[in-house]
C-alpha cells in the first residue's frame, strides 16, 4: 500500500503514520523510517504537493537565526549580557551588538541594560551546540520600557501575526496599541490602559481559537465598530503560515 | 544564572502606574474579585470532606481527613487540628518539588491560625476518651494553579471542605471504616474566612494576580467570622503599614468576607 494515510488537517500524535511508500517527502515535524513517514509532533497534517508536514499545535520555541524575540536580562558578564529567551538554551548579547555608542572599559554596563530588563532582540546565530547569539542593533530592536508583556504559546505566534501581518495590524489599528510579537511567544504591548487590555484579550482569543476558521472576522467583531479598512476577500483560509 | 522566576512575566512598572489611577492590568477595580468564583464540594471520595475553589485562574483543592489519635498531654480532653499546604510545581513556575517552602509553610500557618484562634471547631466535642482517644482533623491544601491570591482561595476551600466533612464509621474493634461515612458532621461553631489585602504603590488592593503579588509592597491577611470578629491577622511583605493602612485593610477585609462567604451558598 502506498500513498497518504492521513487527510489534510487531521490531528495526529507523535508516532502516527502519515504516508506510506516513497511518493511523499517528510517535511517539518515528520521523519521517515524505511518506507513510512511518521509524525514527530502533535499537530495538524499539511500536504503541499509531495511534501507532508505538520503544523505543530503546542511545544516549546526552538531558536532560529533571524528570529525577532523578546528576552530578559538575567546576568551581566565582562563583555555583555546573558539573556533568558524562554528556550532551554543560553543566549548572549555582546556589548558591541547592544549599542552604537563607544563603551569605555570601566563603564557600568547596568546603565545600558540591567538585570530584569526586557529587550527586543534578533537572533544572529545559533551554534550546533544551541548557543544563541543576539543583536540589538537594527530596526525595531530596543530595550522594552513601559507597557506590558504577556506570554503566549510560541506555536501560535504565526496566527497572532496573521498573513502578511493582517491580524496584528487589525489589533494595532483597533486598539491604538504598539505591539511587538517575539517569535518565542512573548508579546509586548504599549498603549492606553483600555487599549492594552482589549489587545491582551484579543491575543488570548487568537491563541485559544487558532484552529477555527474565520478567526480574523471574529477578532474584528470582538474589537468592535465598523472596520476601518476592507479585509482582503481573496484569502481562502485565515492563517499565518508563511 | 537563570532562576525559576525568569519564566514568570511581572509588569511591575505598569502595575504601579495603573494603580495610581485606580486601574489594574485586567481592568478590574482595586477592590473587585476576579470572575468566576466557583466552589465545588465533595470532589474527592477518599477524603471525609473536600472542596475545589476557583477564583479567576487560581484553583485550589482542600481535603479534610479524620483519624483517631491520642490527645496531646496538655489538652487531654480535646481533639486537634492540623493544616498542611502543598504548592505543586505544576501550579506555578516558581514552585519546586521537595519539602514545603516559605510560602507553603506561611499559608498553612495563617489558615491554621484562622481556624484555631476563632475556635471554629469545638475541639472538646472531638474527644472520645480524655487522655486516650480523640478525633484529629487533618486538612491538606493543594494548589492546582496559582495565578495569585492562593490565600483567599485556600481559605474559602478550607471552610467549604470543613462544612461538608462527615465522620467515618467506627467499627466494633475500634478501627475506622473510611469507605462508609456516617451522617455526622464536624462540630463547627464559627465560619472564619480569611481575606488578603495588598498594599501596592500605596493603594489597597483585593484579590491580586500572581503578577500583582510580586509587585506588592506589603500584605495583610485578616480572618473574620460571620459576626465580623477578627480571629487572626498576618502581615507579609517588606514595606511597613501605617495605622490608616491597617484600618483600611481591616475594613475592606470585613466587607469582602461577607461577599466571599456568600459564594458558599
Amino acid at each position: 500500500m502506498t500513498g497518504l494515510v492521513q487527510q489534510e488537517r487531521n490531528v495526529v500524535v507523535p508516532g502516527e503514520v502519515l504516508a506510506e511508500g516513497m511518493d511523499y517527502l517528510p517535511g517539518d515535524n515528520t521523519y521517515r523510517e524505511q518506507d513510512k513517514i511518521y509524525a514527530k509532533a502533535l499537530g495538524l497534517v499539511n500536504v503541499n504537493n509531495r511534501v507532508v508536514k505538520i503544523t505543530s499545535l503546542a511545544g516549546p520555541y526552538l531558536p532560529r537565526a533571524g528570529d525577532k524575540i523578546i528576552g530578559k536580562v538575567v546576568d551581566i558578564t565582562m563583555s555583555g549580557w546573558r539573556i533568558e529567551t524562554g528556550t532551554a538554551y543560553q543566549a548572549m548579547l555582546m556589548v558591541r551588538d547592544a549599542t552604537m555608542r563607544f563603551i569605555r572599559k570601566e563603564e557600568d554596563l547596568t546603565k545600558i541594560l540591567d538585570i530584569g530588563d526586557y529587550v527586543v532582540v534578533k537572533i544572529t546565530n545559533v551554534t550546533s551546540q544551541m548557543l544563541i547569539d543576539l543583536t540589538m542593533k537594527g530596526p525595531g530592536l530596543h530595550k522594552v520600557s513601559g507597557g506590558r508583556l504577556m506570554k503566549i504559546n510560541a506555536q501560535k505566534v504565526p496566527r497572532v501575526i496573521g498573513k502578511q501581518g493582517s491580524m496584528i495590524t487589525l489589533i494595532k489599528e483597533r486598539t491604538g496599541c504598539q505591539i511587538t510579537v517575539g517569535q518565542n511567544g512573548r508579546v509586548w504591548l504599549r498603549g492606553t490602559a483600555e487599549g492594552e487590555m482589549k489587545a491582551t484579550v484579543a491575543i488570548k482569543m487568537i491563541e485559544e481559537q487558532s484552529h477555527l476558521e474565520g478567526l480574523t472576522d471574529k477578532i474584528g467583531k470582538f474589537l468592535g465598530e465598523a472596520p476601518k479598512f476592507e479585509k482582503p476577500v481573496t484569502t481562502p483560509q485565515e492563517g499565518g503560515e508563511q | 544564572m537563570t532562576k525559576e522566576t525568569d519564566q514568570l512575566i511581572v509588569n511591575t512598572q505598569t502595575i504601579h502606574e495603573l494603580i495610581k489611577t485606580g486601574k489594574r492590568l485586567d481592568g478590574r477595580s482595586l477592590t473587585d474579585y476576579r470572575e468566576p468564583i466557583t466552589v465545588q464540594t465533595e470532589v474527592s471520595w477518599t477524603a471525609e470532606g473536600s472542596a475545589m475553589v476557583q477564583i479567576g485562574e487560581t484553583k485550589v483543592i482542600v481535603g479534610v481527613k479524620l483519624s483517631l489519635e491520642k490527645p496531646y498531654a496538655d489538652t487531654a480532653d480535646q481533639g486537634g487540628i492540623m493544616i498542611n499546604a502543598e504548592l505543586l510545581p505544576l501550579s506555578s513556575p516558581i514552585y519546586n518539588p521537595g519539602p514545603p517552602g516559605m510560602k507553603a509553610i506561611e499559608m498553612a500557618r495563617v489558615l491554621d491560625r484562622g481556624i484555631r484562634e476563632s475556635h471554629a471547631i469545638d475541639l472538646k466535642k472531638l474527644c472520645i476518651t480524655p487522655g486516650e482517644k480523640a478525633w484529629f482533623v487533618i486538612m491538606d491544601i493543594v494548589s492546582v494553579n496559582d495565578d495569585g491570591n492562593l490565600f483567599d482561595a485556600a481559605g474559602l476551600a478550607l471552610l467549604a471542605a470543613l462544612k461538608t466533612a462527615r465522620f467515618p464509621t467506627v467499627k466494633e474493634d475500634g478501627s475506622l471504616d473510611y469507605k462508609n461515612k456516617t451522617e455526622e458532621k464536624l462540630p463547627l461553631l464559627k465560619q472564619p474566612i480569611s481575606i488578603t489585602v495588598l498594599k501596592i504603590n500605596g493603594a489597597l488592593v483585593i484579590d491580586p494576580t500572581a503578577e500583582e503579588e510580586f509587585s506588592a509592597d506589603a500584605r495583610l491577611t485578616v480572618a473574620v467570622d460571620v459576626n465580623g470578629t477578627i480571629s487572626a491577622m498576618q502581615k507579609g511583605g517588606d514595606a511597613t503599614l501605617t495605622l490608616e493602612d491597617v484600618d483600611g485593610m481591616v475594613g475592606l477585609a470585613l466587607e469582602k468576607a461577607d461577599f466571599l462567604r456568600g459564594k458558599l451558598e
